[in-house]
């Protein structure tokens, strides 16, 4: 249970706002993190703990790109292709990406759950093209080389 | 060189707080506190600083439009910088994050502000954190929260993170989307600074990164000292995120109207030029919003100042300046902003949601190389149509493209009718790719 788990986090991130319903963009985060991606076990407790109709909240969860209501891998990349990173290269990086990890544009997470790729809008780092964010965090001025030591070093990490 | 807001490329450690407080860091603040508020709104007017989101509305006369009267006041500092091309707030909050502090509360106590909030786009997920640390040193040291700087007045500042939607940089999108809705703009009136149209319908004063962190300095020095950098409808310093084409994609501060593009993109220490010594054929000096130009002599001598690029048919807008080489196919160019635009449609108005969907379609149509003639003055009046109809501006930046690539780069189109996808080369550098990406698979 998130109310319990995160206690503290929440108590916090309610203090913020003068309103519960506020609550609900950095509550689905938490639910995302604790279940791997925004399921309906997540989305129930944060309307529970927003005081709104799990319709309500799925509706947000809908319209951000950030939240994932399909299980993902344990390295969700983000790969910038927007315009300005695609007058450097960015498509082809990121067919290269896909064709490294053996995927394609209708499969997006590897069999051993390891990596979810997807293709975004501008990330705001134009001018360090190709990029991608690895669970929020950015990976910039990147080139094939480095991904494939990304891709090894990620691989080697423990759980 | 100037640098009003990128100070750590005069001073490396600026981030820091003590850093910051030892070069002249929040003394605008103490300036701004020894005054009244409306000396301080007066101030920002006389120096004539405009909105760096894009706008460029002047920011005192914003502020000005807050009722003093009202007991429950806001600032909301626009963090959430999703233009195609932009990247320069972030580089504030990375490497200046007190500065935009100092300005949000300069701003909070111009309108005497209950609370600040700064929505920062979810992808700066890392930015967000680490500005919490700054934030928490601030109030540490008495300039953020409970009776600022001793004055009796308090402002707590607070973070919020949005998920990865481009429209939540608009106004009132961003309110909504802060309130926990949907991030879908209001119809207005009322208006933001209006009781019954901000944050929680109070009144609320929503402003750019770029823009507050220009206070700082208009208080510290005064607003003679800001306008006597620039010209007289573009005052102080400008920053432009130059991407695309270059040798050297970043960054660059410069005084307003003091630099034509020709120098962004050349010299040596701006643009350093362009990849292979190629020639540059457009420029989208407003990221994908803009209307798109080419690099004709006249536009490239132009000063980089509000006026000059509306003179020559465009905008400076955020200043996100993307430059593409004389081997880029516009129509390519067309088609891949129209998948932004489309993908960012909120779905409110009509106009939008469905003509992003038509643009795209026949768009693609046109890449496969499956167009007829007709359809370039399809996809112009599909575009057309969209302007001005739609709640906020999004409908028309997203018929820019169309309506300009077809009015400045009409044979980039013709070459597309008739021909077979693999006879046309989408551009120079980097990857080729016959037709346009897919849709994005996450959402």
């Amino acid at each position: 249970m998130l109310a319990e788990k995160y206690a503290e986090r929440i108590e916090k991130v309610f203090a913020k706002y003068p309103t519960k319903r506020s609550a609900v963009m950095p509550l689905l985060y938490i639910a995302q993190e604790e279940y791997g991606y925004v399921n309906l076990e997540g989305i129930e407790e944060v309307a529970a703990l927003c005081e709104l109709d799990p319709t309500q909240v799925k509706s947000i969860a809908g319209f951000y790109t950030m939240y994932r209501e399909r299980p993902k891998g344990k390295h969700w990349l983000h790969i910038c292709t927007d315009l300005a990173c695609a007058l450097r290269g960015a498509d082809q990086f990121y067919e290269d990406v896909l064709h490294e990890l053996k995927l394609d544009h209708d499969h997006d997470t590897t069999d051993d759950g390891m990596f979810t790729v997807e293709h975004v809008m501008c990330l705001g780092a134009c001018d360090r093209a190709p990029m991608l964010q690895c669970n929020f965090h950015f990976h910039e001025n990147l080139d094939m080389d480095k991904m494939r030591d990304l891709i090894a070093k990620w691989r080697a990490e423990k759980s | 060189m100037v640098n009003v807001i990128f100070r750590e490329k005069d001073i490396p450690n600026i981030r820091e707080f003590d850093v910051y407080v030892k070069n002249g860091g929040y003394d605008g603040l103490k300036k701004a506190v020894s005054m009244k508020p409306t000396e301080v709104v007066d101030e920002v007017k006389a120096a004539n600083l405009r909105g760096r989101g894009g706008a460029g509305f002047p920011t005192g006369v914003k502020w000005s439009f807050i009722p003093a009267s009202e007991p429950k006041k806001y600032v909301v500092v626009n963090a959430d910088e999703s233009e195609t091309g932009t990247f320069k707030d972030r580089q504030i909050m990375e490497n200046n994050p007190h500065q935009l502090i100092e300005g949000a509360m300069i701003a909070a106590w111009a309108i005497q502000a209950t609370a600040v909030y700064i929505y920062l786009r979810g992808e700066y997920w890392d930015i967000a954190h680490d500005l919490d640390k700054r934030i928490a040193d601030a109030e540490k040291a008495g300039f953020v929260g409970n009776n600022v700087l001793g004055s009796g007045w308090s402002c707590p500042m607070y973070t919020h993170l949005g998920a990865g939607a481009y429209i939540c940089g608009e106004e009132s999108a961003l309110l909504e989307s802060l309130e926990g809705k949907l991030g879908q703009p209001r119809v207005r009136p009322p208006f933001p600074a209006q009781k019954g149209g901000g944050l929680y319908a109070e009144p609320t004063v929503v402003n750019n990164v770029e823009t507050l962190a220009n206070a700082p300095f208009i208080l510290r020095e005064g607003a003679a000292a800001f306008k006597a950098m620039g010209t007289e409808q573009s005052t102080g310093t400008k920053l432009y995120c130059l991407s695309g084409h270059v040798n050297k994609p970043g960054n660059y501060e410069a005084v307003m109207g003091a630099i034509t593009l020709r120098q962004l993109i050349f010299d040596e220490q701006y643009g350093g030029g362009v990849p292979g010594g190629k020639k540059v054929k457009a420029i989208l000096p407003s990221g994908g919003s803009g209307p798109i130009i080419p690099a004709t002599d006249e536009v490239l001598d132009s000063p980089l100042s509000y006026e000059a690029m509306q003179k020559v048919g465009t905008i400076l807008g955020s200043a996100s300046i993307i430059i593409m080489d004389e081997d880029t196919d516009i129509t390519w160019v067309a088609a891949k902003v129209t998948k932004f635009f489309k993908h960012e449609s909120c779905g409110k108005c009509t106009p939008c949601r469905e003509g992003t969907y038509w643009l795209d379609k026949v768009l693609d149509r046109i890449m496969a190389g499956g167009a007829q003639e007709s359809d370039i003055d399809l996809i112009n009046n599909v575009a057309k149509n969209m302007q001005g109809v739609t709640l906020c501006a999004l409908g028309d930046f997203a018929a820019n493209p169309i309506i300009h690539t077809i009015k400045n780069f009409p044979d980039d189109f013709k070459k597309h009718i008739g021909a077979a996808p693999a006879a046309v080369a989408t551009r120079g550098g980097g990857a080729r790719r016959g037709a346009a990406a897919p849709e994005p698979s996450g959402d």
